[in-house]
């Protein structure tokens, strides 16, 4: 079953290394994946964009069309990237980062970088905090196979902060 | 643990171009291509090569040449802007003789453009983006895997034909993740520098053609004495101002590639065995022309995709047998209308070639390649 997935934000806030790391992780459980990713000239600060389209057949188009989940870590992103969602669909919103929630039925709000700062702390782990919440949502790849992925990706002096973000973005979602 | 992972279009040209023996990269960093340069960068002092970053684009291109001249294979890439700047150097490869791949990662132009924007608006700078009359091989993938195999037939076909090789990708392809299965060393044919077949005492000539028309040169440091020159020379390398020698010389520069036209021309076909109209594509724009397809066949019309792989050479043979065959031909290229042009000429009046074109720094959706066919399907009955 196809799965499409946008992950947004500012660029440095990790959301494109994330998508990368999920995508990363869905080829490691045998499965079909494509990430691509689309931001502005300035690397820092502008808006970025990622997206994971995952299913078990060949994937060409590489552009997702009506996502079924969307995380939004600023709320430029969630007003802009919400649109097209599913009907179905979930949009993820960073809680403090995203004063505003767009008029969508089902909406997931996690403090993520609230979390990074003060129980990892740094707000540098809000991305896989993010993609912690994301495993657990998407509910398609297993938890231990993102695990692999991200002490595969970080350097490895980070792995144990890293698997801490990681578990405390799945547990914050009921 | 399976060999698939994840990598990008640009990481898999990187490992291609290792794959096929480039141990030489200079190069200037510029979006969408400067992961191959961190590909190389990373990859080349693990296997003794040299990267060197130089101060620009044109020196960049002058530095990979003096290192294949002395027998090194050699890689460079850029988009837009810096491609510009290294075209003068390509002719100089096209004239002199010098393997050398250049990629292309293009960017939305003219000029600087867009820079993390795709386009595939270097169709036609990379057949004619040098001057003078020059044959061009320029070869461009839809797929990350593709990106790995492509850059090591560029490598390949430069050598071969001692011509410099365009590589010409996307942002889509260059910046894609995918799903991918490199091959083994073993199951690769890597075509290997020419060496001189005579000794000096023999009367070796650096320029003098063998039986496939492309001359043995050597390469600097074996020995020879060489002199390498853009401008037209006879066998000795040596510039010589007459009519002979310059019609000779043009002509050899042609026919090389000409003779092996139908070997290194690729075009890929799906499915075409009762297709009534076909889409024309390349480099990422077929991934989304193939979904366009895929989603008129639903709809009952019978409708294939021609791919090209090699864009130069133009599938001139392949392209006039389609149109013999089908009753319309939509062209799907992301820039205001380049390939068409060829695919028309090819085509020569045998069905209606229509353009589906693209350029606002988005890539196609399929259903935009969608209502090209059927426009050209309720053209063709009215």
């Amino acid at each position: 079953m196809r799965k499409q997935i946008r992950l947004s934000g500012s660029g440095g806030q990790g959301v494109i290394t994330a998508a990368i790391i999920y995508a990363e992780a869905a080829v490691a459980e045998g499965k079909e994946a494509v990430q691509s990713q689309s931001y502005g000239p300035e690397a820092r600060g502008g808006a970025s964009k990622s997206e994971v389209i995952i299913d078990d057949g060949p994937i060409y188009h590489p552009h997702v069309k009506t996502p079924d989940v969307v995380l939004a870590m600023t709320q430029k992103a969630a007003d802009k990237y919400y649109g097209d969602l599913h009907e179905d669909g979930i949009l993820v919103l960073d809680t403090d980062l995203v004063p505003e929630p767009p008029a969508f039925k089902n909406i997931v709000r996690v403090p993520i970088t609230k979390i990074a700062i003060e129980q990892v702390g740094k707000s540098l782990f809000a991305n896989i905090v993010a993609l912690g919440v994301l495993t657990k949502i998407i509910g398609l790849v297993d938890l231990e196979t993102v695990k692999t992925a991200v002490s595969h990706r970080v350097p490895p002096h980070t792995i144990e902060a890293n698997m801490k973000a990681l578990q405390l973005g799945y547990d914050a979602v009921k | 643990m399976s060999k698939a992972r994840l990598m990008q279009g640009n990481e898999a040209c990187a490992e291609g171009a290792l794959a096929a023996g480039v141990r030489f990269f200079g190069g200037y960093p510029i979006t969408p291509s400067t992961e191959i340069a961190e590909g190389m960068a990373k990859l080349l002092p693990q296997v003794g090569g040299k990267f060197v970053q130089m101060e620009d684009e044109i020196a960049s291109m002058g530095v990979v040449l003096g290192a294949s001249l002395a027998g090194k294979k050699a890689l460079t890439a850029s988009s837009g802007p810096g491609i510009s700047l290294k075209q003068e150097l390509i002719g100089y490869a096209a004239a002199a003789e010098i393997p050398v791949v250049i990629v292309n990662v293009q960017r939305v132009g003219p000029s600087t453009g867009q820079p993390t924007a795709p386009s595939q608006g270097d169709v036609m700078q990379a057949r004619w983006g040098t001057h003078g009359d020059h044959p061009m091989i320029a070869l461009s993938p839809w797929s990350v895997r593709e990106a790995f195999d492509t850059a090591v037939m560029a490598v390949n076909y430069s050598e071969r034909f001692r011509t410099p090789v365009i590589l010409l990708m996307d942002e889509i392809v260059g910046h894609l993740r995918e799903k991918v299965e490199l091959p083994s060393a073993e199951e690769i044919e890597v075509y290997p520098r020419r060496q001189p077949d005579k000794t000096r005492a023999e009367g070796y000539q650096p320029y003098a053609p063998a039986e496939d028309l492309v001359p043995n040169i050597a390469d600097f440091g074996q020995g020879y004495h060489i002199h390498v020159t853009g401008l037209i020379h006879d066998e000795t390398g040596f510039p010589v101002g007459s009519p002979k020698v310059t019609r000779e010389a043009i002509d050899r520069m042609h026919k090389k590639i000409d003779i092996a036209r139908d070997e290194i021309t690729h075009v890929e076909e799906y499915c075409m065995e009762d297709a009534e109209y076909a889409v024309v594509a390349f480099g990422g724009t077929a991934r989304t022309a193939y979904e366009a397809v895929l989603a008129a066949r639903e709809k009952g019309i019978k409708v294939g995709m021609v791919r090209l792989v090699t864009i130069w050479p133009f599938a001139d043979k392949a392209i006039k047998a389609l149109a013999a065959k089908v009753k319309g031909i939509l062209v799907a290229e992301l820039n205001y209308g380049q390939i068409v042009g060829e695919v028309e000429r090819a085509a020569a009046g045998q069905c209606p070639v229509e353009l589906c074109a693209k350029y606002d720094m988005t890539i196609f959706e399929p259903e935009e390649i969608l209502e090209g066919i059927e426009d050209l399907v309720a053209g063709g009955n009215k």
